[in-house]
């Protein structure tokens, strides 16, 4: 037994000097006067490492851009932290609880890009004061900002999606009525986000005459060829694949392509397309559509802008600055320009322009925002994100979406508009009956619009 | 010297039998209830108390009905998960359909459930051993969360199938803010605690561990093999269903499979071996190390290098740091932290002089 002695007098030599540097570290941040904090729960290992890092490279890459290039938002400097989730519930309440306050400012926007972790922290977004935004995942019903003032689902949900994509099948196979006693098989990652779009693709898939199966895949989802020997023997017409992570996502072309299914006919959900995804599974990957609700790409101003503002100065959060303008790095920044476009918002509309704001001034701020065309332009996204516009009662926005094809090197675009729904009064519908019954369930009342 | 026996004499079996039999451990016992019933929830902030005390907490629970099951009965199970879930939907629907239902009879009737669960999930215990054994309850995990996900009865037939769990109600009072919860987890874990230490040194316990040493010597003695391995079973089910329900509803808020996976059995198994088998500190030094530092080390990197490192790369190290630390006391102290606590203790006595 004398290692253990050994061992602890090695432990204690070094734990003395790591306390005393985070002693000195956390004397050393010291706040300035004008600032706004934002925490940032990225996720950065593990097998959803590729999303997290474009993601969330692009948010922090446009924070340090407004500092760079606008010296903060009317002159208040942007400030963040971060905090490692790993895509994980448990780790995202830590996370959320950690970053909730900063010196003597709250975090007012939590965005945590996954489903899961979302579900985790909803409930607490009404009692802390802080925006919870889910760009184009989490709960589908926050859409309906009367029962959920605090969640905005800008600027399109799941339900809107899976919508778009079963109108987009249809549009290929020659109209609605052509759709009856086609088979679709959603295959998914078994878990809150897999299981998201299905309440809509039911009523749906009722209403159409579609055959619908739903097959999980467990996570992390790597091995696949059961599912999809179930697919072939099923005979399926069309797979809408919800997978996370780029192993699974990749996976999925790959055994698909083993087992013959055209590609051609998957249609991969917002979260599992990108060029991180693709690209591992090689030539057989060509011909995927998958649905964007930001568009890939280095045409738009504001991206080169950020090019040779940001990462000309050599201060860009991506190590690799191939990943500019790809899929999940444009969906941070535009992630980020809805966040300081409510911080401007927030300032003008209570009288504190210069000064930072509170999570109740930054909800209302986000609940005005307004992405016109004009305005889009301005910004130097026109065509990266639609135009959409919030309201008390409307947290999801546009609802549209693009389809888009990779063709081996890249994502072309199918659609040159953006696409609604052909019915979204029935997804809006949805929305507010599922709303209603968690109101009900949770003897919420919900709030009054005009 | 710090620790010193001597002086102290037993004069009845009373005496004899106590839990805590040295004055220095009364004290320090009572210390440790004094400042976690009484000052901490006054002192610690929002953060320490629901990010990082009552996960703990709750883990260690979980890890102790683990350490039961394989550190003291020597059943190698790879299902805490599995339990915990049964435990966390027990409870969420014995709220939902028994109106009225106490929070804490709803808690012990979840943990009923899941004994119920890990009994039946016992029974090839009495055929197989060792690595075998753990394939077989590996099954469990699997057939629960699946059962859990399958049968829209369990969630109240909600869509998302991420529930959002009821306040936690005991006597009309509603237990809401991180220092109430805490307060009711940490009464439930010190009673647990207590039970478990309990059992573990009486006849119960020392059934078990004739079990765990050699379990045809202890059926040739006379101890009733097929009992007490399910016993086992039901108590280790006990205390990880009750933790399952406390972790869903006073930590997570929400009750979904999908937060009790594979994953999570085996970040509980490593808790009972880092923390030391067949130990009930071991538990908690082996909760706090796994559960906590990972969430240190992410701290200690932001802090240090703030934003001059790339945090991708500050992310990975955490990973390979604390990685490379359970392997270091894995081959330096292989009986675990709690034995790290035994050698103390033990210098502690001789200070201040050395072996």
């Amino acid at each position: 037994m004398e290692e253990t002695p050994s061992m602890l007098a090695k432990m204690k030599r070094l734990i003395g000097p790591i306390v005393a540097c985070a002693a000195l570290a956390s004397a050393a941040t010291a706040s300035y006067a004008a600032e706004q904090y934002f925490g940032i729960p990225s996720s950065r290992v593990g097998p959803y490492a590729a999303m997290g890092t474009g993601y969330y490279g692009g948010i922090i890459d446009y924070i340090n851009y407004v500092n760079m290039k606008e010296g903060g938002v009317n002159g208040v400097k942007l400030t963040y932290e971060e905090c490692e989730t790993e895509y994980n519930a448990a780790r995202t309440v830590e996370c959320y609880q950690r970053l909730l306050q900063k010196g003597d400012q709250k975090m007012v926007v939590f965005d945590v890009l996954g489903t899961p972790g979302a579900y985790a922290v909803i409930g607490r977004m009404a009692a802390d004061n802080v925006v919870l935004a889910q760009y184009g995942y989490g709960r589908t019903d926050a859409a309906d900002g009367r029962v959920w003032p605090w969640v905005f689902g800008a600027h399109s949900n799941y339900w809107s999606q899976i919508a778009v994509q079963m109108n987009f099948m249809a549009q290929k196979e020659g109209g609605i009525e052509k759709m009856k006693g086609k088979k679709i098989v959603h295959l998914h990652i078994d878990s809150a986000f897999g299981r998201e779009p299905l309440p809509a693709m039911r009523l749906i898939a009722k209403d159409w005459g579609v055959t619908l199966i739903e097959i999980a895949v467990p996570a992390p989802g790597l091995e696949q060829q059961s599912q999809w020997l179930q697919i072939r023997r099923e005979n399926a017409d069309w797979v809408t694949f919800w997978g996370a992570g780029s192993g699974m996502n990749s996976t999925a072309i790959t055994t698909a392509a083993r087992i013959g299914f055209p590609r051609e006919k998957m249609i991969y959900v917002t979260f599992g397309g990108a060029e991180e995804d693709m690209i591992p599974a090689g030539e057989a990957a060509k011909g995927t559509f998958v649905t964007a609700n930001a568009v890939p790409g280095k045409s738009f101003p504001l991206v080169q802008d950020i090019e040779k503002v940001v990462y000309g100065a050599g201060k860009g959060n991506l190590s690799n600055t191939a990943r500019i303008g790809t899929v999940y790095w444009n969906r941070g920044l535009s992630a980020a320009v809805m966040w300081v476009e409510a911080l401007r918002n927030a300032q003008k509309m209570s009288n504190k322009v210069g000064k930072p704001v509170t999570g109740a001034e930054f909800r209302d701020g986000y609940e005005a925002l307004n992405m016109s065309p004009e305005r889009l332009k301005e910004l130097g996204i026109e065509g990266l994100v639609p135009p959409f516009k919030l309201s008390c009662a409307n947290h999801e926005g546009a609802g549209k979406f693009k389809m888009m094809q990779w063709d081996g090197a890249k994502f072309q675009l199918v659609s040159t508009d953006w696409v609604a729904p052909p019915d979204p009064k029935f997804v809006r519908n949805l929305i507010e009956e599922s709303a209603a019954k968690y109101a009900a369930e949770n003897k919420i009342t919900p709030r009054t619009c005009q | 010297m710090f620790y010193r026996e001597a002086g102290q004499f037993r004069t009845s079996y009373a005496q004899d039998q106590q839990i805590l039999p040295l004055w220095q451990d009364k004290l320090g016992m009572a210390a440790m209830l004094v400042v976690g019933f009484c000052i901490v929830p006054f002192f610690a902030s929002n953060y320490w108390l629901s990010a990082l005390l009552i996960p703990w907490l709750i883990l260690s629970l979980v890890a102790l009905g683990q350490n039961i099951l394989m550190g003291y009965a020597g059943q190698l199970s790879l299902g805490a998960a599995g339990f915990m879930a049964v435990g966390a939907f027990a409870c969420y629907n014995l709220i939902l359909r028994i109106e009225g239902i106490p929070f804490l009879v709803a808690l012990f009737l979840s943990g009923l459930c899941s004994a119920a669960v890990g009994i039946v999930f016992g029974l090839p215990s009495l055929r197989i051993r060792g690595l075998y054994l753990a394939v077989a309850t590996l099954a469990s995990q699997f057939f629960i969360v699946w059962a859990l996900d399958k049968f829209g009865w369990f969630k109240n037939y909600d869509v998302a199938g991420v529930i959002t769990a009821q306040p936690i109600v005991i006597f009309g009072h509603t237990f809401a803010s991180p220092q109430e919860k805490y307060i009711v987890v940490l009464a439930v874990v010190a009673l647990l605690a207590l039970a478990a230490k309990n059992m573990a040194r009486g006849s119960i316990g020392r059934g078990w561990m004739a079990v765990r040493d050699m379990d045809v010597a202890a059926e040739v003695t006379g101890l009733p093999l097929m009992r007490t391995k399910l016993q086992a079973f039901a108590i280790s089910s006990f205390y990880c269903g009750v933790g399952g329900a406390l972790f869903a509803f006073a930590y997570l808020q929400t009750v979904e499979p999908s937060a009790f996976t594979i994953d999570l059995s085996f970040r509980i198994l490593f808790m009972v071996i880092i923390g030391g088998i067949g130990t009930i500190l071991g538990s908690f030094l082996g909760a706090g190390f796994i559960l906590l530092t990972p969430i240190f080390l992410n701290i200690l990197f932001h802090t240090v290098f703030g934003k001059a490192v790339d945090a991708t790369i500050a992310s990975a190290l955490e990973q390979i740091i604390f990685g490379m630390m359970i392997i270091m006391f894995l081959i330096f102290e292989p009986n675990g932290l709690a034995r790290i606590w035994s050698v103390t203790k033990e210098r502690l006595r001789l200070w201040p002089f050395s072996r």
